[in-house]
């Protein structure tokens, strides 16, 4: 996974709960979108009209703020489907962070995957970077330090937030989950060992031909 | 105190191979279900990545999201049906995952193939890229959807890196109204609790209404559970669960049938267990549900007048009031009743088992679509279809002017081109009403399979009950 260290960039507000992952990439373009170019339709029901032009009155359509790289939703940003295409989407138009009071807990998951980073906020404090990022027009930046775990505006205000040890390890260093995992594979086996005894059924599964 | 535990508690202790951390751990993966969409792009990736499938004997795979369901289909029936449905049964046999095909006597559903073939078994800790796993809990495992990445991870190491998310109780006592369906239940707490109640949390389903409900009923409930946030909702195992589970042709059977069952009797949450957020609802209160707006928790009594935004306290929920009449073309104040609608889908991993189609087929019965309509009845499998068949269902169906399809997802997500065209109004037993779900511009009213089929007939919103008494059935 690439690295995620330090972040500099504009930040887009888009006060908007429970944008769901369906919203942020339709199932239209997962049968045909990839990894690269899924950003191509990343909210695609918000950012262009009917007629395939853009909605000018979307945030990410705007002239300052077309090249964001972090993100200020509302809150429960990313529920519904597992679709990691959300991710893909997202990162794909240059955003590395999200920034809500919530968010849907498979995506937030899948964040991680991406070196894209969630952060929960308290509603106050998302409603007034939004406040904040949608006065200066794009025109601003703001800091995020994965490694201080702060979030910096570009009025100097310096936000402190949550992320747990190894999420962290894993933006800093670039970590691979399953090469890590691999590497204690034996534990798996002795797990797997004692299991047979003790949940024969789980591991004696028939077939169906 | 300390010593009683939890459901969740107990299912998560069960499976920790090695502790990552404060409340993270590696997991075991007991079962692994996998569908075209996400699971032909998964093996895809980790062929290229060069990892193997670890435990291919404890996976499934069946092909649901991207097949046609018309009578007579192929893989090449549907545009991508051959990429997403033949990828899966090619990476399948190349990594020897038994692969439930189109011609397989029991492809269907992930969610619904699960639990009816006795893959899914209480206690057991089951993934699958797919939101709607959460499904799999009614049985008391612990189920839940993940993303491609993680999907990786399971199958090339059967294990999952996992932070343990709260535990949370709802507790539903009471009888149900005449009329009233799992659907309506969960419905009526999401719209209690709000979409986002259950983030973070695992949930327990317990009290008289669920103890008293059909195995297909909790699976409803279950299935739901994503839909205010929570990844995991779960139904201790009883003698309901049993008694489905007994002949299911992947359940152990023989002495393992009598060890399992031992084991168990002991999954439930003990008297005096602690959990992090406990919630009652009143069973007897709830009346039918239709959904008004574009997200699940926007639902309403049938016999209600629409929300306007001056409904809500927030001056989020005001806007997203205002976005949803806009886009699903209704106005504030008026009735849901007697809205004009033109297509109805019953289906889905939510609501297209047998006791559904019972229900649905109960209304069809002796009736008609309406004029203009187009109603599709999509069974979640082909047991589901050939049990329906053996009962004369399809001819209910049939005779009434519904079109009875082959299994698969259809309508739900119209990933396979079935979709709603844009401004067309469709009742649908799904999950999910969200903008663009059903296909650009689709609007979409969730309900249960009674009230969808109503619908059909009338050709407007109707509350089931003032059509015909429901008879309760046997499942």
């Amino acid at each position: 996974m690439e690295k995620l260290q330090q972040l500099q960039g504009v930040a887009a507000p888009l006060p908007r709960a429970n944008i769901d992952t369906d919203i942020i990439t339709p199932m239209a373009r997962l049968n045909t979108a990839s990894k690269h170019n899924m950003h191509e339709y990343t909210f695609e029901p918000l950012r262009f009209l009917a007629d395939g032009s853009e909605n000018p009155d979307f945030v990410l359509n705007k002239p300052g703020y077309r090249g964001a790289s972090i993100l200020i939703a509302g809150r429960n940003f990313g529920c519904g489907s597992s679709r990691e295409t959300a991710v893909w989407g997202i990162r794909g138009l240059g955003i590395r962070c999200v920034i809500a009071e919530s968010f849907g807990d498979i995506f937030f998951n899948n964040c991680f995957q991406n070196s894209v980073l969630p952060i929960r906020l308290p509603a106050e404090t998302v409603a007034e970077l939004m406040v904040e990022a949608g006065a200066d027009q794009g025109n601003m930046q703001f800091q995020v330090d994965v490694a201080s775990r702060t979030l910096t505006t570009p009025s100097g205000r310096v936000i402190t937030f949550d992320l747990t040890p190894d999420r962290q390890a894993a933006l800093l260093e670039g970590l691979d989950e399953i090469a890590q995992t691999l590497k204690d594979d034996a534990d798996t086996t002795a797990f797997q060992d004692r299991d047979r005894t003790a949940r024969p059924w789980i591991h004696e599964l028939g077939r169906i031909e | 105190m300390s010593e009683a535990k939890t459901l969740f508690e107990k299912l998560w202790s069960t499976h920790v191979v090695r502790s990552l951390g404060e409340d993270l751990d590696l997991l075991h993966v007991d079962r692994l279900l996998l569908h075209d969409l996400s699971g032909a792009r998964a093996m895809k990736e980790l062929q290229e990545r060069g990892l193997t499938v670890r435990n291919p004997e404890l996976c499934l795979a069946t092909p649901d999201h991207s097949i046609s369901t018309m009578p007579g289909r192929t893989l090449a029936s549907s545009e991508h049906g051959e990429a997403f449905g033949g990828g899966l049964r090619d990476m399948a046999n190349a990594t020897g995952i038994p692969h439930y095909g189109l011609e397989h006597p029991n492809q269907g559903i992930v969610h619904v193939v699960g639990p009816e073939t006795g893959y899914t078994l209480p206690g057991c800790l089951l993934v699958c890229g797919d939101s709607h796993t959460s499904t799999h809990g009614a049985m008391g495992a612990m189920a839940f959807g993940i993303g491609s990445s993680e999907l990786v991870h399971v199958m090339a190491t059967q294990t999952i890196r996992q932070r343990r998310p709260k535990a949370m109780r709802i507790t539903i006592d009471g009888e149900l109204g005449p009329g009233i369906e799992p659907k309506d239940v969960i419905l009526h707490i999401i719209g209690q609790l709000g979409v986002a109640a259950g983030t973070g949390h695992a949930v327990e389903y317990a009290g008289s209404t669920i103890a008293n409900m059909s195995m297909e009923g909790r699976l409803t409930i279950c299935n739901l559970s994503i839909e205010f946030g929570a990844r995991m909702g779960m139904v201790a195992a009883d003698d309901t669960t049993f008694e489905y589970l007994r002949d299911k042709p992947l359940a152990p059977k023989g002495e393992a049938w009598e060890q399992a069952l031992a084991y168990w009797r002991t999954m439930n949450s003990d008297e005096g267990a602690v959990f992090d957020r406990e919630v009652s609802i009143d069973a007897t209160e709830i009346i039918p549900q239709i959904t008004w707006g574009t997200s699940p928790g926007q639902t309403m009594a049938v016999d209600e007048n629409i929300p306007g935004p001056e409904s809500f306290a927030e001056a989020e929920q005001q806007q997203g009031t205002v976005n949803a009449l806009e886009y699903m073309d209704l106005k504030a104040g008026a009735p849901i009743a007697g809205t004009k609608i033109d297509r109805i889908f019953i289906g889905s991993c939510t609501n297209s088992r047998l006791s559904d189609l019972r229900r649905a087929a109960a209304v069809a019965k002796g009736r008609h679509v309406a004029k203009g309509v187009i109603a599709l009845v999509v069974p979640g499998s082909v047991p589901v279809k050939v049990a329906a068949e053996a009962e004369g269902l399809h001819e209910i169906f049939l005779d009434a002017g519904f079109e009875w399809r082959e299994p698969g997802c259809a309508q739900c997500v119209a990933s396979n081109g079935e979709v709603v065209p844009p401004g067309e109004r469709c009742i649908s037993t799904a999950n999910r009403n969200f903008v663009g779900r059903q296909g650009p511009g689709a609007r979409t009213h969730l309900a249960g399979p009674a009230m969808a089929a109503a619908a059909a007939v009338m050709g407007e919103i109707t509350d089931v009950r003032d059509l015909a008494p429901i008879e309760e059935e046997a499942e």
